[in-house]
């Protein structure tokens, strides 16, 4: 006698919908889960067993075969037990299970645990076509999210085959509206006390999307900037909150930033970050790194140089492709990561080279010099602006006129945004940072004036073409901001302020 | 078949007293005591006009002593004075590059043979100097690096100049060494003044209180260095001369030009300053400051420093 349910197995962001059939014959009692299953699938036998016989029903004492197909995707992970629960009770009764699908670990008394990942198995089963989600109570906001199938949130399996049976009512868990919770939580730039050619260059960096290194003395600020940073960008669309959010489903990191928060997030991982941590991978489900728990927001690298230069180099796929692939033994699974990178660092090992007064820097230069070539050059190269943070002193810190609020600097923020997507209009290429070519040179325009400016700074500084570039893109975008249709001998000579010095 | 090239001819030899070209400075060593004289030392390059005058300081310098002794040492270069250093790490080696960058002939008396490359980050400061000025040692060829060389060099340093301008240079800096074989040889011994904050100037500072003469502007050097005299380049009291690319802009920039110069003209200072003291948003200063560094008049330092650049 054979029966089935269907769950689904998670493949990077996206998923594969498995049924799981289950086989009961005669023969000696044994139970089997076959299928490309990993520990915990295979563990989930004593789950079942345990929970099937607490929450009040039989385990046949039979040959049970279970097989999750399609046998040659690879499954993992513990949220097959409810399927796999679900699937042998309707082998001895009636259970009538169209386009439902269960997602859920099982506890041994018959409990239902949340699991990782249910939001993009959510959205991969509602695209196949499944109406109805059976999942546990503490996933079922997040599943909710999903437009389409109707979520059910059950804390046991008794409550799961009550509720099939048609004996018990649930209803659908309603979607939490998006936005609301935690919309900022970043540090307003008012709050900030000077700093304005740090904050200018956070406000291009936001509107045209470029990687940004801030450069300077411990304490100075560089955190609460890069924290700002991320408040500078406007708000996720709901398709993209929902990209984000499934990322953080599969870390298993709703806690941290909810599900419906419209905000782009804001990490900024510790320099001991391992590379999987960093980049993806991780034994078990793939699972998403910083760089992708960062997509469409900011990814922020304090001490930059304390980074184990391996992992920087990991860095130059996702900064380059905007997705990163993470190889697993049988397939490699592709995370989307478009981040914008702010980089810190102190100048020197001390901190203190070119402060203005003070003990000063006391580092020999070769050492200067090892330490900033920890920042290697393809990073570099990835790097469109560099902002000096200098410490300031107390009469800076005290008086001064208000500072401008985030909400006003989001403001142009979004105009710039909006102009750059205009411009892109059919051709897809999105913000200013991705512009590259022939289209670079096209859409800056430059007028005579602003040429001369460019040609002169090329001669001075032995600009390399892809300092060029990058001086370049800097420059349309602050036209953007400025609202200028060409790009003018102002915003070049400003956006060659900002530019990395040749090393 | 035509001939091989060979080899790169060597342009390293060794000169004697009574040479030709044989420096005279460095036979009044002898009269200080037989153990101090001079018998022999290896010349690469071609030796300039000497007696020059020394350009020398901490090797661990900040901005600011490094921009000094670039200044200094462009200011002697253009000026056709050959700037005698170390080859040091910090003010020496700014001294040398300022000196280079001015169009001027520039001497690196090293603490070790010609033939060993040290400190190794200046290979191309090292190709530089040894194309447009000379580098001297009195060290045989692959002499290391030892540390109780640099102190004895230094008297070559001294021997071979009018005048040593000593820039940051801590309590206990090998340039204070320079400074005393100067007095013992009647060099006329100079200092640029330093804060009293910290403890980078206090030995040229002290040098100051002991009598050595303050370097303000290469116009100090007038009664030495006869090239050095005429006008000031720049007199803090008269503000900074019009830069040339203003014409065209409005006078409201101008302006702000003028203010902006007298504002980095004493020592390089913060862009978050000048922004607040001019009123500017930070926007405006950076194209302001941008079409200011085109034209050569300012220089950015690390750290959010800017500096008034005179070459």
């Amino acid at each position: 006698m054979v029966a089935t349910a269907i769950s689904c197995a998670v493949q990077g962001l996206s998923g594969v919908p498995v049924t799981v059939e289950v086989d009961v014959a005669n023969g000696l009692p044994s139970f089997t889960i076959v299928g490309l299953t990993d520990r915990a699938i295979q563990e989930a036998r004593e789950r079942v067993r345990a929970a099937v016989r607490n929450a009040g029903f039989d385990f046949p004492q039979r040959r049970v075969t279970v097989n999750l197909a399609p046998a040659e995707v690879p499954k993992e992970g513990s949220g097959f037990d409810l399927a796999i629960a679900v699937a042998l009770l309707r082998t001895g009764r009636e259970l009538p299970l169209d386009d439902v699908a269960c997602i859920g670990e099982l506890a041994l008394d018959g409990g239902v645990r949340g699991v990782i990942g249910v939001l993009p198995m959510a959205r991969r089963l509602a695209a196949s076509g499944i109406r109805r989600l059976i999942v546990p109570a503490e996933n079922a906001a997040e599943a909710a999210l999903v437009e389409g199938p109707e979520v059910i949130g059950v804390e046991s399996l008794a409550m799961a085959v009550a509720y099939l049976e048609g004996r018990l009512h649930l209803a659908p868990m309603a979607a939490p509206p998006m936005g609301g919770v935690g919309a900022s939580g970043g540090v307003d730039l008012a709050a900030i006390r000077g700093q304005s050619i740090a904050k200018r260059a956070l406000e291009i960096a936001a509107a045209g999307r470029h990687n940004l290194l801030m450069l300077g003395p411990p304490g100075a600020g560089k955190t609460m900037l890069a924290r700002a940073l991320a408040g500078l960008l406007p708000d996720l669309g709901a398709d993209e909150a929902l990209e984000v959010a499934s990322l953080y489903s599969l870390r298993g990191r709703l806690s941290d930033r909810p599900a419906t928060s419209l905000r782009p997030p804001f990490r900024a991982p510790h320099h001991s970050v391992s590379r999987a941590g960093l980049i993806g991978g991780g034994a078990g489900i793939a699972q998403p790194g910083e760089v992708s728990l960062a997509h469409r927001g900011i990814l922020f690298l304090d001490e930059v140089c304390e980074f184990p230069r391996a992992h920087l180099e990991a860095l130059r796929q996702p900064l380059e492709e905007r997705s990163v692939a993470v190889a697993r033994v049988r397939a490699s699974v592709v995370f989307p990561a478009e981040f914008v990178l702010v980089a810190a660092a102190n100048p020197c090992p001390c901190g203190r080279l070119g402060e203005a007064n003070g003990p000063g820097c006391r580092c020999p230069e070769a050492v200067v010099t090892r330490y900033q070539s920890r920042l290697s050059g393809p990073m570099r190269d990835r790097i469109d602006m560099i902002a000096e943070v200098p410490r300031l002193n107390g009469e800076t810190l005290l008086g001064g006129p208000p500072e401008e609020p985030t909400a006003r600097v989001r403001e142009r923020v979004a105009t710039a945004q909006a102009r750059q997507l205009q411009r892109a209009g059919s051709t897809g290429a999105g913000a200013n940072a991705l512009l590259d070519g022939d289209r670079l040179l096209e859409v800056c325009h430059l007028d005579a004036r602003g040429r001369d400016a460019l040609t002169t700074a090329g001669e001075r500084w032995r600009l390399s073409a892809r300092a060029y570039h990058r001086v370049l893109r800097v420059s349309r975008t602050i036209a953007d901001l400025g609202g200028e249709e060409r790009v003018s001998r102002e915003a070049v000579i400003e956006a060659l302020q900002l530019r990395i010095p040749a090393q | 078949m035509p001939p091989s090239p060979g080899p790169a001819p060597m342009r390293r030899q060794l000169l004697c007293p009574g040479e030709p070209r044989w420096p005279a400075g460095l036979s009044d060593l002898q009269a200080l005591g037989d153990r101090y004289g001079v018998p022999s030392v290896s010349v690469e390059g071609e030796l300039p006009a000497l007696p020059g005058v020394a350009v020398v300081g901490a090797r661990m310098a900040g901005a600011t002593g490094q921009e000094a002794a670039r200044r200094i040492g462009a200011d002697l270069g253009r000026r056709g004075v050959t700037v005698v250093s170390g080859f040091a790490l910090g003010v020496d080696a700014a001294a040398h590059r300022g000196c280079l960058a001015a169009g001027g002939q520039t001497v690196a008396v090293f603490g070790c043979g010609l033939a060993v490359d040290y400190p190794r980050s200046h290979r191309a400061l090292r190709t530089e100097v040894s194309l447009r000025g000379a580098l001297v040692s009195e060290y045989t060829a692959w002499d290391g690096p030892r540390a109780w060389h640099f102190p004895h060099r230094n008297r070559i340093i001294a021997a071979l100049s009018r005048a040593v301008v000593v820039v940051e240079a801590g309590e206990k800096s090998g340039a204070l060494s320079t400074a005393r074989w100067a007095a013992e040889l009647g060099r006329e011994v100079l200092a640029v003044p330093g804060s009293i904050l910290g403890p980078a100037n206090e030995g040229s500072n002290r040098l100051l209180r002991d009598g050595a003469r303050p370097y303000l502007d290469v116009s100090d050097l007038a009664d030495i260095v006869p090239e050095c005299a005429g006008p000031r380049a720049y007199d803090p009291r008269r503000g900074p001369g019009r830069p040339d690319g203003e014409r065209s802009s409005p006078a409201r920039a101008r302006d702000h030009a003028v203010r902006l110069l007298a504002l980095v003209s004493a020592e390089p200072a913060p862009r978050e300053l000048i922004g607040q003291a001019l009123g500017l948003r930070a926007s405006e200063l950076a194209v302001l400051l941008g079409e200011l560094e085109l034209e050569g008049h300012v220089r950015s330092l690390p750290g959010g420093l800017v500096a008034r650049a005179r070459w």
